[in-house]
């Protein structure tokens, strides 16, 4: 008699999950899982995108993509991204640690550095594009220190890339910024005060008080930085199209696949990505395990 | 001596601390300005030598506004980005909450694979999958429709998952059990308990999906080459090209685009930062 209902419980348990998950489920496996299966499938091909036929050509796509020059230069422009990552880390990380002490006009200060991130991606660049321009923001400013003569700060690779990785900086050390300040707020205050009361020093305050308590959260920056780094797209493709060699991996794959109709080599240049994305993730677990770094 | 010394240093501490601050923000408002002084000049004026940091003629020059207003298409601009932030927002936090619903009160079979699907999929850059992405949603027949953003707005966010996880966790489990007794079956609890409880969170994810809906330019520009389908960044995006060197016009578009981040940014300063540190940290 008592177990009959009970049964009808657990069976209503077991399935009640999986109307809750149903749309869940159809929205990722259609727009994440099938994608990725047939982004693997289609990188064995030479399929145009278009045509109704396609044929496999074995990995002729990845060949390509790690042995002709012109298509590995990507890979360097990446370069200036990380290198912008870290001193972006870095700005974020200072003004988290001056700002975490009692400042005048702080809530100011952080409001400031961090509006940058919440604006429109297309407005920024249009900004420094501006910004950029010959007798632009830059050269007047640097006008007012006397460095007179126009740059063009776009023209030439390393000084465009160089120009275009600062604005990434300038976008994204807000976020960064305010991450880090949330954490280092969440160590409780009395620690500080046992720790002047002791007679320590703002360093050493910092070393062995501030940077342990805020590391997983610098650890999860630096994966996030890596990966962003390696998938940058919205700046350059709207400052520069990605001419003058600031083309990244993306604005690449989507020119592959959009406009020249190689979808098989976007595909495979997609699959790269991901596998270095993954790479790196798993380097991080493996390197800084981290106790907050799970779901369940 | 030492005592004067320690005060003479702390002075230069602060007053590197407050030089490096207002640095920064001199960095981060300076480019902002003069896009702004640039939005009330006149052609001649813009285009002058040296016009960075000339001041407007007329301060109430607000005519760049009305061609770029106009134009610029921003009516529809702003009319598109609404419609699509209301439904992928709303969508968001539905899906959101009944999957950490499902997730955190449920113990049924092939859970730890459902949490591994999620997880994995917030490591897949969304940028370069579109590739195989595009040819879903064209297969789908949504190409050219408000409804591809949408769905992929609410069907790729993991972060707003986990933002409900972590509060509906805080919820105790008693109050569902308490409402089984009283006869209430799973969907109810959902619906009057839980949901309603979620309300910070809900809050939080509003927030945060709401800026990023209206920031994006990827998504839309793929998807939504038609005209009178632009959104406010692929809007402004598009007035540049027949506007080329109309920088008084295209600083105007520029503005007219930050100015409501900025109001949203004053109103709700406390809960942006909390939302996206919340979202952030996963």
């Amino acid at each position: 008699m008592r177990t009959a209902p009970a049964r009808k419980h657990t069976w209503r348990r077991q399935v009640t999950p999986w109307l809750f998950l149903a749309a869940p489920l159809a929205l990722l496996v259609t727009f994440t899982y099938v994608p990725v299966a047939s982004l693997i499938d289609y990188s064995f091909t030479d399929w145009d995108g278009v045509s109704p036929t396609r044929s496999y050509v074995g990995a002729e796509n990845y060949t390509e993509l790690f042995t002709d020059a012109d298509r590995f230069q990507v890979f360097f422009v990446s370069v200036y991204y990380l290198v912008a990552s870290a001193v972006q880390i870095v700005l974020a990380l200072y003004f988290a640690v001056i700002l975490s002490f009692s400042t005048r006009f702080r809530n100011l200060f952080k409001g400031i550095l961090f509006f940058p991130y919440l604006i429109n991606g297309v407005a920024i660049g249009f900004v420094f594009l501006y910004f950029f321009q010959d007798g632009g923001t830059l050269d007047s400013v640097l006008g007012l220190f006397g460095y007179e003569g126009d740059r063009a700060w776009l023209g030439s690779p390393e000084s465009a890339n160089t120009s275009l990785a600062a604005v990434s900086v300038w976008r994204y050390m807000g976020l960064n910024f305010v991450l880090f300040l949330g954490a280092i707020q969440s160590i409780p205050g009395e620690q500080y005060e046992a720790a002047e009361l002791d007679g320590a020093s703002r360093w050493q305050q910092f070393r062995y008080l501030i940077a342990p308590g805020i590391k997983p959260v610098i650890s999860l920056t630096v994966i996030l930085s890596v990966s962003g780094s390696l998938s940058v797209f919205e700046i350059p493709y709207i400052m520069t199209g990605g001419a003058t060699d600031t083309q990244t991996f993306v604005i690449q794959t989507v020119k592959l696949a959009f406009q020249f109709n190689k979808t098989g080599l976007a595909s495979a240049s997609a699959i790269v990505l991901l596998a270095l994305v993954l790479l790196v993730t798993w380097l991080q677990r493996r390197l800084v395990p981290d106790e907050k770094a799970e779901l369940t | 001596m030492t005592d004067k010394r320690i005060a003479v240093r702390r002075a230069t501490a602060t007053g590197l601390k407050y030089l490096s601050l207002v640095l920064a923000s001199a960095v981060v408002i300076v480019p902002l300005i003069v896009i702004f002084l640039t939005s009330l000049k006149t052609p001649q004026e813009a285009a002058a030598d040296d016009a960075a940091f000339s001041l407007p003629g007329d301060w109430l020059n607000f005519s760049n506004y009305a061609t770029a207003f106009r134009d610029g298409e921003m009516l529809r601009a702003f009319a598109n980005t609404g419609f699509i932030m209301v439904f992928a927002v709303a969508g968001t936090v539905v899906i959101g909450s009944m999957t950490a619903y499902a997730i955190d009160r449920f113990h049924f079979r092939f859970r730890k694979l459902v949490v591994g699907l999620f997880l994995f999929a917030s490591l897949v850059p969304g940028v370069t999958t579109q590739v195989a992405t595009f040819q879903v949603v064209t297969s789908m027949g949504l190409f050219n429709t408000r409804w591809a953003p949408i769905l992929l707005y609410m069907g790729t966010d993991i972060i707003s998952i986990y933002i409900f996880l972590q509060f509906i966790r805080a919820i105790p489990v008693s109050l569902d059990e308490a409402a089984r007794l009283d006869g209430a079956n799973y969907f109810t609890i959902y619906r009057k308990i839980i949901f309603p409880l979620l309300k910070p969170a809900t809050a939080t994810v509003v927030i945060v999906k709401g800026i990023t809906v209206y920031q994006d330019f990827y998504i839309p520009f793929l998807y939504m080459p038609a005209k009178d389908l632009g959104v406010i960044s692929t809007s402004l995006f598009r007035f540049k090209g027949p506007f080329g060197a109309h920088w008084e016009n295209i600083s105007a578009g520029v503005i007219l685009v930050i100015l409501p981040s900025l109001l949203i940014f004053l109103f709700l300063q406390r809960y942006i930062y909390n939302g996206f540190a919340r979202g952030a940290v996963k």
